[in-house]
């Protein structure tokens, strides 16, 4: 018998793993076309990330006292954990223009497994945080802050600060997948960052804020990432002997918050997209 | 003769509103299928399910061998779809369209990109492969859409509406391309909102209202029982009725009345509007207005269902809106 489509000759040659792994990867560069045009996005990963780091070691460098570090290099880490923690908007904003758009429908009517559209897009924010760290990196580098943690403290650093923007686009999905326009996704997606990452360790040492603002901040996931990348980019805070357990072990706490939100969001994320998608 | 797609007892429904109402349905494998009615008749619904994007509440579907709801990824694998609203990405180009949803399609990465550009050159978008589709213009967009769903080359195709909201020149490019689909074999069902469109393309219509199919046949049996061309009158309201009377003779059909509008179905064209004015002339009724026009769909069914088409676009439009979120 003749086959009565191309895609019948080929679906057969790999199995579902394979299949969506491929369909991911295909919408993943899709969106990264996508992004490349959108002189907003271009703003969001390059502009912005060079502006904070400028604005905040020139603006606030003077004024604010942390102690013996400087405070550039206190700051530079905890700008790149703000500035990852918004690939959660990009996937809140992303995921909700796919499934308001047309496209949906053509996904939907496609052989493909269209789990691939909320890996794809998460795939795609990863790549994005991975440029904009490489950008902050080189611009803290210029107004003089260095790495001197060693290499392998290094690398382990980047990689928890990729995994906390992976961790925080599965927020953003199941945000993006619970309100009804790109507009409000856009609100949403942001409206929760901002104190989150505010009452954290990240601009100012938390020792400065008022008690039923301390404890929030200091279990704050945002202070356990930034506490870690701090040690692990060579620029430990000093901590109190009775400091709690998420200051005396930043990294361990990071990987916890990390397993948890994963847990919890990517199924969410995951039974949202179902429902939406289902017939 | 074999059956490319089959639909039996479709039944959906979204609380109060029946959606789909029993519809079942048969096209010969090679033909045109035409599936005729107002916005709201459940024509978005029929193509929604047998295209695995909608389950209906019960009945089945089968195309070209695969059971549509027992097994919608086989079914997905051997159709191409194209939607009411051209469903293309805005922000990629025409090639990158067709390249991402040929990768989606199973196509190895060399054969997405060929079958991309010979798409591309078959639907004269070859100029604008590399702009962004949000430049496209309507018609653009629209063969784009087509060529998507064409570039696993199935060997069954679902249009929904493929000439809506298109200028005559677009449509007429696009009847020519389903045309020669299918010439070269495929099988086609299309909706429409336009009976001449359905003449023009499809072998065999079905005419459906309130989620029914309530007649079905070749345009020229359909138009029989609708009564051909007809002949539009104005006179005063107060001989309307006479008008109607010294009309009745020449008329092929039921001569209807509505206001001060007579309208006679007649068969024969030019000479009857001749034949028409004298015998008004004889009977001494003035005429304000005269003219002769091809049946519409609001005439099919009028003469079929006894109400305006219009009428039933208020009432249901709110069911294919729901199924389409």
């Amino acid at each position: 018998m003749n086959p009565r489509s191309i895609t019948e000759q080929y679906a057969s040659k790999h199995g579902k793993i394979y299949w969506l792994l491929h369909d991911s990867s295909v919408i993943a560069w899709r969106n990264l076309l996508r992004f490349k045009r959108n002189p907003e996005v271009l703003f969001f990963d390059v502009v912005q990330p060079i502006i904070f780091i400028l604005l905040f070691a020139y603006v606030f460098g003077g004024a604010i006292d942390v102690g013996d570090s400087s405070y550039r290099s206190f700051l530079i880490p905890g700008i790149f954990v703000q500035t990852i923690a918004f690939a959660g908007a990009s996937a809140a904003i992303g995921l909700n223009a796919d499934m308001t758009s047309g496209i949906i429908d053509r996904f939907k009517s496609l052989p493909m497994n269209t789990t691939g559209v909320l890996l794809g897009q998460n795939f795609a924010d990863l790549v994005r945080s991975v440029i904009t760290l490489f950008i902050m990196s080189l611009t803290g580098f210029a107004i003089g802050w260095r790495i001197s943690g060693g290499f392998t403290n290094a690398v382990i650093g980047y990689l928890l600060l990729l995994a906390f923007g992976f961790s925080m686009a599965w927020i953003g999905s199941t945000i993006g997948l619970s309100v009804s326009s790109p507009q409000v996704a856009s609100t949403a997606g942001f409206a929760w960052l901002f104190p989150l990452t505010f009452l954290s360790n990240a601009f100012v040492p938390t020792e400065t804020l008022p008690t039923w603002l301390r404890f929030f901040a200091e279990w704050n996931p945002i202070t356990s990432i930034v506490a870690a990348a701090r040690y692990l980019f060579g620029y430990p805070m000093q901590v109190a002997p009775d400091a709690p357990f998420s200051l005396q072990h930043p990294i361990l706490t990071t990987v916890i918050w990390l397993v948890v939100i994963n847990v919890i969001f990517m199924p969410l994320a995951a039974k949202k997209f179902r429902k939406a998608t289902s017939r | 003769m074999s059956i490319a797609i089959q639909a039996n007892n479709l039944v959906k429904k979204y609380g109060e509103v029946v959606a789909l109402d029993g519809l079942c349905l048969e096209v010969e494998q090679g033909t045109v299928f035409g599936l005729l009615g107002p916005n709201g008749a459940g024509k978005t619904t029929t193509v929604r399910v047998l295209t695995t994007l909608l389950n209906p509440d019960s009945g089945t579907a089968i195309v070209d061998g695969v059971d549509v709801l027992k097994d919608p990824v086989h079914a997905r694998e051997i159709m191409g779809l194209s939607g009411q609203n051209a469903s293309v990405d805005e922000n990629l180009t025409g090639i990158e369209n067709l390249i991402m949803l040929g990768r989606l399609f199973r196509l190895p990465k060399k054969e997405a990109v060929i079958r991309a550009n010979d798409l591309l050159e078959r639907f004269n978008l070859n100029d604008a492969a590399k702009r962004i589709v949000k430049t496209y213009s309507g018609g653009m967009r629209r063969r784009l859409d087509l060529a998507a769903s064409l570039i696993a080359k199935p060997n069954i195709l679902f249009l929904d509406e493929p000439t809506t909201g298109l200028d005559p020149r677009s449509r007429l490019m696009m009847w020519e391309v389903i045309q020669n689909l299918v010439n070269e074999g495929t099988t086609v069902l299309l909706t429409t909102q336009y009976l001449e469109e359905a003449d023009q393309l499809a072998k065999k219509i079905a005419v459906i209202d309130k989620g029914k199919v309530i007649a079905q046949g070749s345009a020229d049996e359909l138009k029989t029982q609708v009564g051909g061309e007809r002949i539009e009158v104005v006179v005063s309201l107060r001989q309307s009725q006479a008008a109607a009377q010294a009309l009745q003779s020449m008329s092929s059909g039921k001569v209807v009345v509505e206001g001060d509008h007579v309208q006679v179905p007649v068969s024969g064209g030019g000479v009857k509007v001749v034949e028409a004015v004298r015998a008004l002339d004889i009977a001494k009724i003035e005429i304000k207005e005269i003219q002769l026009r091809r049946p519409t769909l609001d005439d099919v069914f009028l003469s079929l269902t006894g109400h305006h088409a219009e009428e039933i676009k208020v009432e249901e439009d709110i069911a294919p809106k729901k199924g389409r979120r």
